[in-house]
Order: structure tokens, then C-alpha cells, then sequence
């Protein structure tokens, strides 16, 4: 059994809007273990990112409140901990890498001076010395020249070779975790393959875990052993990634599943469609968040929110009163 | 194939170059050659899919076969008109037949009209409509989209991405045009509302004989919706042929990659496929490669290709590809360009 890195428990995290508390995070529970590639689905606004910045306190307060739960990393609550704490807990054992690679490097710093700062903040290490780790860091990522790039500003990379960037910043400090926000959305396809690729290699090399978010249903497929689904600010099914897309238990994971064009269905037909549209969570939901998009819905799912509960084969969890297989409440 | 049908527009060796400007007089320097001699036809009642990645000129195409973009060169034939050479006043009168959906249902839609007034915008631009006329014609196009018409009086605030982009869908079909460029409407979207989206555009297309230039770097997407598919890289067409050709049996190295990058939603898929995964980044369209503008990243280029710029040469009926190393299995054909 591998050891477990990071265990939140119950996370609830809260937003003051000028239209109302928006109740992001609604009791969020999940284990990451050593050398584990753990995939966050979900939709805009279901959570996902927002309950990985939580974690490592880095949800603007105010307006952000982290209203309840833990978040253990080897043991320790990221959430007690004061900022001395947990600024040696980021970047150094837990590090992260943004969907814009642009927004997330200073325009007006030169790439070896900023790969240089935390090298020298968290490894102790002399200016010298991290221009030398620096320039392997980018033949690392592959990124030709290295050397010579070092002195050139983020514009004068392109936005995958920024992305690699950002990658070979965030593995620095050899962290233990590398939590991926969307880091190839913002990027073309071929592009978005080589990142991946990159990843899945240095993963393997290094031997870290991984939390990659996303709404991409296909990268998840491609790099992740095990994957979460969110909506309305919990998750709701979470399996091994193969079970998942065999068989998968919620019906908001199905409708997803099932309204991506399949790409070896030769004949046009209707593409499946979940009816209406995410929750806007200005209340606390009391009820399954998905209810009222269910096709499957029974009067159950109007009055309590069911919880993650084990079905199927192992480690498959979902959050759902009905068994789809059936089609009855279970 | 739809061989049968009449085509509605043809597209002629259009070019849009954007200047490039530098120095205390403005003098120009060099171009950004963003669309660079792109042909292909659409016949009525079709979807011809243009994919690319960012950058390869396919929503400058799409924009400058609108007028949106004065084109440099080139020929735009539409229902016998070259809309390219149209006098302003001429071409004002031609956009009522062609309309676009564009990218982003945020950006796109003026913040302080109401919905009844940016869906009727059109009618009274064109003045064909007034007062009571306008508001059924509203309801009539909201009911068209799956809307509610008791929606005409809010704000486009008041709404979500999707129902965003169905009022752009209403406006576009408020001159009933043939033709629409949807230019990425689905790329701003999450996942379960593009598939609502996309089934709107086609159930539109089945009801109103409506034909679309379905602008989008979302492969999979653009494979369901298109009848043919062109693929574009740094301002020319590489491969054009219909959507199976194109998907099943891509000839043009690129198109493979492309095809390649994919991500699949199956596990599975990753075990029993090996990738092909392309090195380095798009050059700049300011300053292409000699010869073939895709050697640089090329699995199989060579000396040959930095040469000589290969033109589409029709391989098998109606498959189109630009590389100098896939030739016909009969002789030469030298068809466009």
C-alpha cells in the first residue's frame, strides 16, 4: 500500500458575492496517495479548482471563506497552518501550475531570474547554483538552448514553451504533488499532446502525484489512474480511470460521456444533450444538486442530497439514490 | 457526396495579408500573410468544416469572405456575385443572405440591448420590419432557438453562455440568410452545453436549408457536424476532402498529427495507441517556411520540400491534399491553385 499523501476531509468553502454567498465547495472529501495521477472533472464553475487552491490556502480571504473541514498533508492540516507554514509547504512539496501561462509569469523578470527565486528561496541555494539547476530544468521540459534562453522575458516564448515553463518552475523544488489547473486549455491540440506527454514522462522519472483538473473528459482518459467528477460543488462519482468510462454510475457522468461525438460512430445521429444548465449554487443545495437535470430522478432525489458510497466493483464511489443499471432507487 | 447539389459559394485564391507598420513614418516592413491563397467550395445545404490550430487563419478566412476583413486578393463567388469586388452599398445588401455566429456569446452581444432589440437590429437595419412586426418576428426567432420569447425584454447578462449563444443563433437567422459562418460557436462553451448547441445548428440547417462554414479547432466536434472538412496550417488549405476521407484516411502528414492529438475519452485507447506527437510550435505567418510551410515540423520532410511549395492535387475523387509526398495513384491532376 502506498503512503497517502494528502487526505481532505469535508471541505466547504464559501464566496461572498455583491448577489449572495456562493456556496462553492460543499463538503469535499478525497485521498491522494505517493506517486498517484489523480483527474478533477467538472464544468465551469463545479468547484474543481476551487477546492485545490482551499487546500493549500491560496483562495483569496476575503472574499473566499473555507468555512469547514481539513486538508492533512503527511499528517498535518494545510488549513491550521500560519503562512510561515504554508509557504514551505508550496512550491517546495506541493507545487502548481496554472491554465494561463501567461497571467502566471511576470511580464517584466527575465525566465532565469524567476526559475532562479524559488530555487534560492526553498533549496538555500546560491545565484550561481540555480542558474545551473535552472538551465536543466528547461533541457528537462525541452526547451532547446536553454542557456541561451534564460536571459529572454516570458513574450518571447511561445504559449507552449511557457507552459513548459511553468512545469519546469513548479518541479524545482522536487515536489512531492503537482496539481495541474487546466494547464492545456489554453493551448492547440498538438501542443496540448506534447504537455501531456511531457507530464506522463516526468511523472514516471520523478516519481511524484499528480492532480490534474479539468473539464477535458479525453486528457483525463490519457493520464490519470484514478478520477473524480464534480458538480454543484461536490463530487460525485470518483473511480479508477477505467471503470469510470466502462461503467460509469452517475448520471451526470454518463450524460458527459454521452454527449461527446464519438469518433468511431460512422453515421450522423443526434448528439445526447443534458438538459439545461449547471446550478448557480447561491444556496447551499439541500437536495441532489443534479436533480433537476436527472433523468433519472425519483421524489428521493428532491429531498436529501445522497453521499459517496461505494457500488461496484473496487474503489468505485458514487453520490446517487438510483441505480442506473435499473433504473430503481437503490 | 453531395455532388448532386448546387454550390452556393466559392471561395478563389483569397488572401489576406495585415501589414505590418514599423518606425517613426510607418513604413512597411512585412506582412502577416494570415490567409495566403485558399480555395474550396461549398455546396448548398452543407457544412464544410475549416479546423486548424490558433493562428492558421481559418477565422480570418471565415471574416474576410464577410467583408469583415477587406481581402488583399481573391474572389468570393456568392449566388453569382463576387462578393470580394462588391461596392459597399452592393455588399451591404449581400450580408442579408450571409450571417455569422461568432466565438465568444459574451463579447459579441451589446450589453446594454435588450434581447428584442439585438435580434431585431437587423430587420430595422435593413428597415423590413417595424414595431409590432419586429416583436413577433423576435418571439417567432426565440421560439426558433428553444427560448423563451417572454425573454425579449431582459438584458444579455441574464443569461447563461448557452442561452447566450442561442441569442446570437436568432440574430444571425433574423434575415433568413443561406448561408452562416459559425466562426468557433461552441468553443467558449462547457461541455454539456455544446452538445445542445450543436444539435440547434443542425435541426436549423434540416428546417431552413441552411448551409454553414463551421469554423473550430475542436476536431471531434467539427467531424459530427461536417459533411467536408478542410484543414488549414498557416494560411493555406493542406487536406480538403469529405468528412470520412478526411477522418479515416488522412493522407496529409499534418492532418495525421492533428488527428493523432486528439484526446480520446477511453482508457483503453491510450493502451492500444501509440501518438504521433509533433516537436516545436507553428512559425510565425509573418516570415512562413520556404516550399512547404509544414516542413519544419515534418515527420518525413526533406531537402525536396524546402524547395518547391506544394499546391492541392486531387489524390482520390474529391480528396485534396498539398504535400509533395503523397501523388496521385493515377497522373497528375492539378486541380485549384
Amino acid at each position: 500500500m502506498a503512503n497517502q499523501l494528502l487526505n481532505v476531509r469535508g471541505l466547504e468553502t464559501q464566496f461572498n458575492t455583491p448577489e449572495g454567498i456562493v456556496h462553492a465547495v460543499n463538503g469535499v472529501s478525497f485521498t491522494l496517495d505517493e506517486g498517484e495521477s489523480l483527474g478533477v472533472v467538472g464544468e465551469s464553475g463545479c468547484g474543481k479548482s476551487v477546492t485545490m487552491l482551499s487546500c493549500l490556502k491560496l483562495v483569496p480571504i476575503p472574499p473566499g471563506k473555507i468555512v469547514a473541514g481539513n486538508a492533512f498533508f503527511k499528517g498535518e492540516d494545510m488549513l491550521t497552518m500560519d503562512s510561515d507554514e504554508i509557504r514551505k509547504v508550496r512550491g517546495a512539496q506541493i507545487s502548481m501550475i496554472f491554465q494561463d501561462p501567461m497571467t502566471s509569469l511576470n511580464p517584466v523578470m527575465s525566465i532565469g531570474n524567476q526559475m532562479a527565486e524559488p530555487l534560492m528561496l526553498h533549496m538555500g541555494i546560491t545565484k550561481e547554483q540555480a542558474r545551473k539547476r535552472s538551465i536543466e530544468l528547461l533541457e528537462m521540459v525541452g526547451i532547446p538552448q536553454a542557456a541561451d534562453r534564460l536571459k529572454d522575458y516570458p513574450h518571447q516564448y511561445s504559449g507552449g514553451m511557457r507552459q513548459r515553463v511553468m512545469i519546469a518552475m513548479a518541479l524545482s523544488c522536487m515536489p512531492q504533488i503537482l496539481i495541474a489547473d487546466e494547464p492545456t486549455t489554453a493551448l492547440d491540440v498538438t501542443i496540448q499532446a506534447q504537455i501531456v506527454d511531457l507530464v506522463k514522462r516526468l511523472r514516471e522519472e520523478l516519481g511524484m502525484a499528480i492532480i490534474w483538473i479539468t473539464h477535458d473528459l479525453g486528457v483525463v482518459a490519457s493520464i490519470a489512474n484514478r478520477v473524480s467528477v464534480m458538480y454543484g460543488g461536490f463530487i460525485i462519482e470518483e473511480s479508477p480511470v477505467k471503470d469510470l468510462y466502462a461503467e460509469p454510475l452517475h448520471p451526470y457522468t454518463i450524460g458527459l460521456l454521452n454527449s461527446l461525438p464519438k469518433i468511431n460512430r460512422e453515421e450522423r445521429q443526434r448528439l445526447y444533450s443534458i438538459n439545461g444548465m449547471p446550478p448557480m449554487l447561491f444556496k447551499k443545495p439541500k437536495a441532489c444538486p443534479f436533480a433537476p437535470r436527472c433523468e433519472f430522478v425519483k421524489d428521493h432525489c428532491w429531498q436529501e442530497n445522497p453521499v459517496l458510497e461505494s457500488y461496484g466493483r473496487g474503489g468505485h464511489r458514487v453520490a446517487c439514490w438510483v441505480d442506473v443499471t435499473t433504473g430503481r432507487e437503490r | 457526396m453531395t455532388t448532386d447539389k448546387q454550390t452556393l459559394l466559392r471561395v478563389e485564391d483569397l488572401v489576406k495579408h495585415f501589414p505590418i507598420y514599423r518606425g517613426v513614418i510607418r513604413r512597411k516592413v512585412g506582412a502577416v500573410r494570415a490567409v495566403d491563397g485558399v480555395s474550396f467550395e461549398i455546396k448548398q445545404g452543407e457544412t464544410l468544416g475549416l479546423v486548424g490550430e490558433s493562428g492558421c487563419g481559418k477565422t480570418t478566412t471565415g471574416r474576410t469572405i464577410l467583408r469583415l476583413y477587406e481581402p488583399t486578393s481573391g474572389h468570393v463567388y456568392f449566388k453569382g456575385q463576387d462578393l470580394a469586388h462588391l461596392k459597399p452599398e452592393e455588399m451591404r445588401k449581400a450580408r442579408k443572405d450571409i450571417q455569422i455566429i461568432f466565438q465568444d456569446p459574451y463579447a459579441s452581444l451589446n450589453p446594454r440591448m435588450t434581447v428584442r432589440e439585438i435580434i431585431g437590429e437587423p430587420m430595422l437595419a435593413f428597415g423590413i420590419a417595424s414595431g409590432k412586426e419586429i416583436d413577433d418576428r423576435v418571439a417567432e426567432l426565440l421560439d426558433l432557438v428553444s427560448l423563451d420569447h417572454n425573454y425579449a425584454s431582459r438584458y444579455p447578462h441574464e443569461f447563461s453562455g448557452g442561452q447566450r449563444q442561442r441569442i446570437g443563433v436568432a440574430r444571425a437567422l433574423a434575415m433568413n440568410p443561406s448561408f452562416i459562418v459559425c466562426d468557433e460557436p461552441i468553443s467558449a462553451l462547457d461541455v454539456s452545453i455544446q452538445a445542445q448547441i450543436v444539435n440547434l445548428l443542425e435541426d436549423l440547417q434540416k428546417e431552413l436549408n441552411l448551409t454553414y462554414l463551421f469554423i473550430a479547432h475542436d476536431l471531434s466536434m467539427v467531424r459530427h457536424i461536417s459533411d467536408r472538412v478542410a484543414v488549414m496550417y498557416l494560411g493555406i488549405i493542406v487536406e480538403i476532402a469529405n468528412r470520412k476521407d478526411v477522418y479515416v484516411n488522412p493522407l496529409h502528414p499534418y492532418t495525421q498529427a492533428l488527428l493523432s492529438s486528439i484526446p480520446v475519452a477511453d482508457p483503453k485507447f491510450y493502451e492500444e495507441h501509440q501518438r504521433i506527437i509533433l516537436e516545436g510550435d507553428v512559425p510565425s505567418p509573418a516570415n512562413p517556411p520556404s516550399g512547404c510551410r509544414f516542413r519544419t515540423r515534418c515527420p518525413i520532410a526533406d531537402e525536396h520540400c524546402a524547395e518547391v511549395q506544394p499546391v492541392l492535387r486531387e489524390i482520390t475523387s474529391g480528396h485534396f491534399v498539398a504535400c509533395l509526398k503523397v501523388t496521385p495513384i493515377d497522373d497528375q491532376k492539378e486541380v485549384i491553385n
